[in-house]
């Protein structure tokens, strides 16, 4: 567990160290931007409707007990901004991008495409762990971003069609109530979610062994390991973010 | 008489308690081919990451030319890189990226950075080299058969021209002709480049025809190493063991 920490420590500190130093591959960049911010849009984008929805369903029927059902549309835009916001968009790119870049490496590594790199002048880092980094903290806020609109945009929906409220309250409320601050500490939590989830997908990709097998268990490890992570990024960042 | 282009002393290796080089030596001559045999998992292929800098020895020393390369780091260490070119035992192609672009790797990274064009045209004569025709230059190189493959690896490995070029059991897997065709390709390749090349192979009729010189690995130590037309009359009880494929004699195989 120690060594593992370690190892880890290691890692980060070369990804960091050499993958985001020159040389730059732009098109590796660019490459990466596409796979991992515009493929994931869907996937964000539904997840955060379904919960922007769910989530103004669950405060209305619970604010009927303390006559608290009017604070619908501003509890949604708080909690979908600050927290379910990054952390879903966080959760579900990690299931889908994390396990990708881990199979992706794993078999780069056990079929010795990552060796092959090193004898061929390129630095692994360099040219597969930087690009993955970059474009993950550059596109997480962006999926994010959209996430807190599509999220509000379900719970508009939701209580306007079957809750009953005044669709121009509904709007001006949320509008009057969310501060800048609240958008910005979700986006800032982004780009720390973003660097988490291609990190561990790299770092379990590069250190995987044992042919298919191997690849397999480095795809779980970086799952787990990356949505444990962020939840536990998620509250430190609450923490540092939010108390005064 | 000066040293010889590479030269591998007393180098050791272990995996966890396992010891699997206990004391290499070896060296090649300048544009010379040394052929490395031996059983299965001796630390053929570990000694050649070895060389690379793939792997980290344990102890001994490397130099290439004259130069240490055991622990060389950033500028110097890419610097040595380039002068090396490898073929992998599976080929380890890119499979992200078409034919020609596998080709082209080394050439379009690291000091040369060619542009596309260039590098294209570079690409499709080498791949000719190996006989590989120009329409399989988009093809992906999980559609290839095995020693379309190793021939792909090959023309990669030999495009940037390098000075010292590896071949990872060029041969095996593949039938009797096609291994003979790479004999000859890896032959008249390094011929033309003037290269000091190393060859692991299991098979005899390859390191005969590729190699001036043989070195038998056993037990992570070289145990025989001569000239390739001397291997016949070597007089050592392994080298003729492995020769002959007798089951009877000094090299123990763990069942
Ligand atoms: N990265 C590694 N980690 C742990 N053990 C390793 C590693 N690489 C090689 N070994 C071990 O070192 C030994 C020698 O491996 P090597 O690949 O050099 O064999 P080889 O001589 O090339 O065999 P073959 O002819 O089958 O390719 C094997 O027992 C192998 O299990
Ligand atoms: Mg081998």
């Amino acid at each position: 567990m120690l060594a593992e920490v370690g190892r880890l420590a290691l890692f980060t500190r070369d990804a960091v160290l050499r993958g985001l130093m020159p040389p730059w591959y732009f098109r590796q960049v660019w490459d990466q931007i596409l796979r991992i911010g515009y493929f994931s849009l869907p996937v964000v984008g539904l997840t955060a409707f379904f919960t922007g929805g769910a989530l103004a369903l669950q405060i209305y029927i619970g604010g009927t007990r303390y006559n608290a059902e009017n604070l619908v549309s501003q509890i949604v835009a708080l909690g979908i901004t600050r927290e379910l916001g990054p952390v879903m968009a966080g959760l579900m790119v990690t299931g889908r991008v994390a396990a990708a870049i881990a199979a992706e490496l794993g078999t780069m590594r056990v079929t010795e495409q990552i060796d092959a790199l090193t004898t061929l002048s390129t630095n692994p880092f360099k040219y597969l762990v930087g690009p993955r980094i970059v474009a993950a903290v550059l596109t997480m806020p962006i999926l994010v971003g959209i996430a807190d609109i599509i999220g509000i945009l379900g719970g508009y929906i939701v209580g306007t069609t079957s809750l009953g409220f005044n669709s121009a309250a509904y709007i001006k409320n949320t509008t009057d109530f969310v501060e800048f601050t609240d958008v910005t500490s979700g986006l800032i939590k982004a780009a720390v979610f973003g660097f988490i989830i291609a990190l561990m997908g790299c770092y379990h990709g590069f250190n995987s062994k044992g042919g298919a097998q191997g690849v397999g268990r480095a795809t779980t490890n970086a799952v787990v390991s990356g949505s444990i992570l962020i939840l536990a990024a998620n509250y430190v960042l609450t923490s540092l973010l939010f108390e005064k | 008489m000066a040293e010889p282009h590479i030269v591998l002393d007393n180098v050791h290796k272990s995996f966890g308690s396992k010891h699997v080089l206990r004391g290499v030596n070896v060296g090649v001559g300048k544009g010379r081919s040394l052929a490395i045999i031996g059983g299965s998992g001796t630390g053929k292929s570990v000694t050649l990451k070895c060389i690379l800098g793939l792997l980290q020895p344990d102890s001994g020393s490397i130099r290439i030319g004259g130069e240490e390369i055991i622990g060389l780091k950033g500028e110097a260490r890419d610097r040595m890189l380039a002068r090396f070119g490898m073929l992998f035992q599976g080929a380890a192609l890119f499979d992200s990226l078409n034919v020609w672009r596998n080709v082209a790797f080394g050439l379009m990274q690291g000091e040369r950075k060619m542009k596309a064009r260039e590098a294209n045209a570079i690409a499709i004569d080498k791949m000719a080299q190996v006989g590989l025709g120009p329409e399989l230059a988009n093809a992906n190189p999980a559609d290839l058969s095995g020693g379309m493959r190793k021939r792909v690896g090959l023309a990669r490995a030999i495009a940037p021209e390098p000075e010292i070029i590896f071949f990872d059991e060029p041969t095996t897997g593949l039938d009797p002709i096609m291994g003979d065709v790479i004999n000859n390709l890896i032959v008249d390749c390094t011929r033309r480049l003037g290269a000091t090349t190393i060859t692991i192979t299991h098979d005899m009729a390859s390191a005969r025809k590729i190699a001036d010189d043989i070195a038998m690995i056993y037990k992570g130590k070289i145990v025989w190493h001569g000239p390739a037309n001397e291997i016949d009359c070597s007089n050592n009880a392994y080298v003729e063991q492995f020769i002959h494929g007798r089951e009877e004699g000094p090299i123990q195989v763990d069942l």
